[in-house]
Order: structure tokens, then sequence, then C-alpha cells
């Protein structure tokens, strides 16, 4: 069975991800939309990677998504061996776009592409800064 | 003769582990043997194309190495996308020589992770780029992506883990009559299933080797060639292409190889059936089936049971491939398989491969993949022709 691994190594805030971190502290989980195209992405940017418009916001994810493929590599340099194992997955998020993310409180083996999941937050040595992960639902 | 340009000089330093050497020092080791391979020397080099010392990667690459080569060239190319790098820089010098840019071009790789004990793609703290934060703090890394594209294939397509196995078998098979193989010895498609898994569906038997040591080619105009007292290979297409995350929309079992191929094969005036050989990067067996498909060997998702049977092994099989045991058995100098790829095309072309395995081959294609399949990856092809008397 995974676990959540907190509190997290902090990324790498920068100026046009910082919202993103900060809303993931809050409880909620930001994708990008452009009003040029209506495209729908992630990971934040300051513009459209469809048509490169800069008129993008974030707005928030149900949190819901399918597993697209995931792994559970069997070493893996830096990640703490009290929580392992390590469940490294792409997940699809229902408003269309697939993320990388762990899957946590799952038995590795007991997972299917497909499977239905849902994202929590996991903190960081930082107040203002979480990390999303996503769990098995029914 | 009728090419731009052509492969006169290649060569693959035969050390798989050197600790007692500087990555420098091999660079200039494998300069030197593809030079002496065509019969030409340094002075003669007017073009130098290198992706760097991977451990050094602050270095302004190509400029260290012009140093310490002691270069004096009229075009330079330092075009990193990771492994397939090299056959990039093969078509990159192909076009400065039609443009008249220079007449004699060195790549060269160098790399000695095995020396250095470096773990591949290590790390979950290191944030190096933007992405970083968004992929590598999960534990993203090479093998967790590249098993997460086998998945997602075997769960579309139905691959089996014997399917990828049968890639290694094949490479397994070749290596027994490499002398410098760093694994020499046949496996069986239970061999490669029995062996500890790495991250399922991968286990260690599907991933390349880890080595240190090198290679160069020299790529020279038709008029050098045509001086040269050596048989030389012709340049007759040449493919780049990048794939990415897409804003998250990407298919992870499709790679950027579909362009690099057609535009490869459109530029050589041929196409997949015209092939008699293939040199396919192999950092892992997904990496094979996957390139087969998208540079258009098979159907896309029919790559497993194109593997099967022996269609890889040479020199019997419909499409041989990785004749010297590729980087799952041979060698991946430098975590970078691309060179030698293009290495052992040139061999087969010039009828030097070894004994049981030389192919009967007047086309060749050698096909690099760069970078992380599943996140941000290049693809590089080239077609090769045979020499001519
Ligand atoms: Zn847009």
């Amino acid at each position: 069975m995974s676990d959540a691994w907190e509190p997290r190594p902090v990324p790498d805030v920068t100026p046009e991800t910082a919202e993103y971190w900060a809303a993931a502290a809050d409880g909620d989980l930001l994708v990008g939309t452009c009003e040029a195209c209506e495209a729908v992405f992630h990971y934040p940017r300051a513009h459209c990677p469809d048509c490169f418009s800069e008129a993008v916001s974030t707005t928030t994810a149900a949190g819901t998504a399918r597993l697209y493929t995931f792994a559970s590599p069997e070493r893996i340099e830096g990640w703490p061996d009290e929580h392992r194992p390590l469940i490294v997955a792409q997940v699809e998020l229902d408003e269309g776009p697939r993320l990388i993310t762990n899957v946590v409180d799952a038995d590795p083996s007991a997972l299917s592409i497909g499977d239905r999941v849902a994202v929590r937050f996991v903190p960081t040595d930082r107040d203002d800064v979480a990390i999303p992960v996503f769990e098995p639902v029914d | 003769m009728g090419a731009d340009a052509y492969i006169a000089g290649a060569y693959e330093h035969p050390t798989r582990e050197a600790p007692e050497t500087s990555t420098m020092q091999l660079h200039a080791a494998v300069a030197r043997g593809a030079l002496d391979d065509a019969g030409l020397s340094l002075v003669d080099v007017d073009g130098y194309l290198t992706a760097g010392v991977p451990e050094y990667t602050f270095a302004l690459q190509p400029l260290t190495m012009a140093d310490y080569l002691g270069l004096d060239v009229s075009f330079v190319d330092s075009t990193d996308v990771g492994g397939s790098s090299y056959l990039s820089h093969v078509g990159h010098a192909v076009s400065a020589i039609r443009d008249g840019t220079c007449d004699v071009a060195l790549i060269t790789l160098a790399g000695r992770p095995r020396s250095r004990a470096q773990a591949t793609g290590s790390g979950v703290r290191e944030l190096r780029t933007m992405q970083d934060s968004f992929e590598r703090i999960y534990g993203s890394t090479p093998i967790s992506q590249y098993a997460m594209t086998a998945r997602r294939h075997a769960h579309e397509y139905g691959t089996t883990r014997e399917q990828l196995a049968a890639i290694r078998v094949a490479a397994s098979r070749h290596a027994q009559y490499n002398d410098d193989a760093m694994y020499p010895d046949p496996v069986t498609v239970e061999d490669v299933i029995d062996s500890p898994p790495v991250a399922e569906p991968l286990h260690l038997l599907d991933c390349c080797v880890i080595s240190d040591g090198g290679g160069a080619l020299v790529v020279v105009s038709e008029e050098v060639a045509s001086q040269l007292d050596r048989e030389a290979v012709p340049v007759l297409g040449h493919g780049e292409a990048i794939g990415h995350r897409d804003g998250g929309r990407a298919d992870v079992t499709r790679t950027a190889a579909r362009e690099s191929g057609s535009r490869a094969f459109e530029e050589a005036g041929l196409e997949p059936a015209d092939v008699d050989y293939v040199s396919i990067y192999d950092s892992f067996t997904i990496t094979v089936l996957l390139a087969l498909e998208d540079l258009g060997f098979c159907e896309k998702g029919a790559g497993g049971e194109f593997v099967e049977g022996g269609t890889l092994e040479a020199p019997d099989g419909d499409l041989p491939f990785n004749t010297d045991g590729g980087s799952l058995c041979s060698n991946h100098p430098g975590n970078r398989g691309g060179m030698t790829k293009v290495i052992e095309a040139v061999r087969q072309l010039r009828g030097e491969a070894a004994t049981p395995v030389q192919v009967d081959a007047d086309v060749a294609l050698a096909h690099g993949t760069g970078g992380v399949l599943g996140t941000r990856h290049s693809a590089s092809t080239l077609v090769l022709g045979g020499t001519e008397p």
C-alpha cells in the first residue's frame, strides 16, 4: 500500500506557477483555459499551447479523473524507503488534460487503467504550497 | 556516387568501462578512430558536431571539445536532444556540406556513466527545469515513463511481455558474435520475464546496459569521398522531429518517429519495404516496438505481433535489427545509443558486420529516440544506401 509522503519537497515556484501551487494549498486543482480557442491544458503557463494566445485564465477542476497509465518503480533515488511503494501515474482529468502525479493509498497490483481517482493535496514545507496527488475512489 | 554527402569514417570505442580515462580523452580517441577509418586526419576536418560531455552540461559545448581537440572549423553544431542527437548531427552535417559550408564533418560522442556510478534518471529533489516541478517531484524518471508507455500500449493493443521480450532475445542472439558486447550470452523469453522487475511491465532485461565509451563519424562531400581509398556510405535521407506533452493531451504510445521517418523516407525517395536492415534505438524494449510501428514497418498497435517469430533476427528474419547486440546487450555509451546505431548500420552496408549476422543490405535505416517518451522526446531517422565500388 503506497502512502502520501508528507511533507513533500517544495517545487520550484515561479511567477507563472505560483497561483497553481497556492490554489493547491487551498484545496483546489487548477487547469489552464484559453479564452481564444477554448483549449484546456496542464501544466499552467502564461499562454495557450495551442494558439499562443495570452488570453488565458485558470479554472478549478472537479478533481476527478481516470487512471490513464501508471508505474511502480522498484528503485528510485531520493524517495524515502518508508514511503514506498511509489506509484507514478498519468491521470486524465474529467476536463480533458492529463497530468503526471502519484496515486496514494493504493496497492499497485490492484490498480487498473481506467480506474476512477480523485485529487487530494499533500503539504510541503511551505504553507502556501501543496502538491496534488490522487487516490482511488469507487 | 551521386549523394550530397557520405559517411566515410565510423568508429566505436571498444571500452565499456573506462575508470582511468577522461571523457574528453574518449572523445579524442573516437575522433582519431573515425578519421583513421576514413583515411583522413584532424587537419582535414572543417566541421565539428557534438552533443557534448554529459557530465559537463555547463561547458558551452562544443567550444570545450574544439579547444581540447585543437580544431579549426567553419561549421559547428551542438544540437542536444538526447540520444538521437548524433543522427541529427549527420543530417545537419549533410546540409552544411550541401550548402558548401564544410567538406569534412566530424561527429563525436563519449561518456562515462558506468565509471561515475551514475544511476540513470534518478533524483526526486533535483529540479532543473520548470517541468520537473510537475513531473520529477512525483518520482517521474525515464524508467517510470517508459514503463507507463509500455503499460498503456499493452492496454490499448494487447501487447504482451513475451512480445517485448522477443526484442531482447533477438539482440542477445546477435551479441554473441560481438567480442566487445557487455552481455554476449543469448537469453530466452523466459529469462527476460523472470528477470527482476524494474517498473512493471519492464524488467531488468527489458532495459539497456549502462556503459562508458563513445563513437565517432566522419561525413564528407562527394568530392572528398571520391578521393578516399575507402568505401563510403551515401546518406540518402534524414528526418527529425520532437514530441512533447501537448498541454497534457499527448498519446504516450505515439512517438515523433512518425514524422522523422516519413521525412527521411521522402527525402530518400524510398519506403519501409525497401529497407533491408534497421538499427533502432533500444533504451528499452518498448522503445524499439514503438519506433517500428511509427516508422511504418507495421500498423500502429501491431508491433507486438510483428516482432514475434524471429522477425528481427539476422540473417534470416524479415527485418534484421541491431546486429551488434545494440544498447540492450552491447553498448550504451554515455546513456546515449544513437551514435552506435549509425555505426552498426555503416558496418552492415560496408559488409563489416560479424560474419553470422552480416545482412545482404542495399538500404539500411538508423533511428534514434532521445529524451523521454511520455514527456518530451526527439526522433531522428537516417536512410543510408549501399556502398558503390
Ligand atoms: Zn488557445
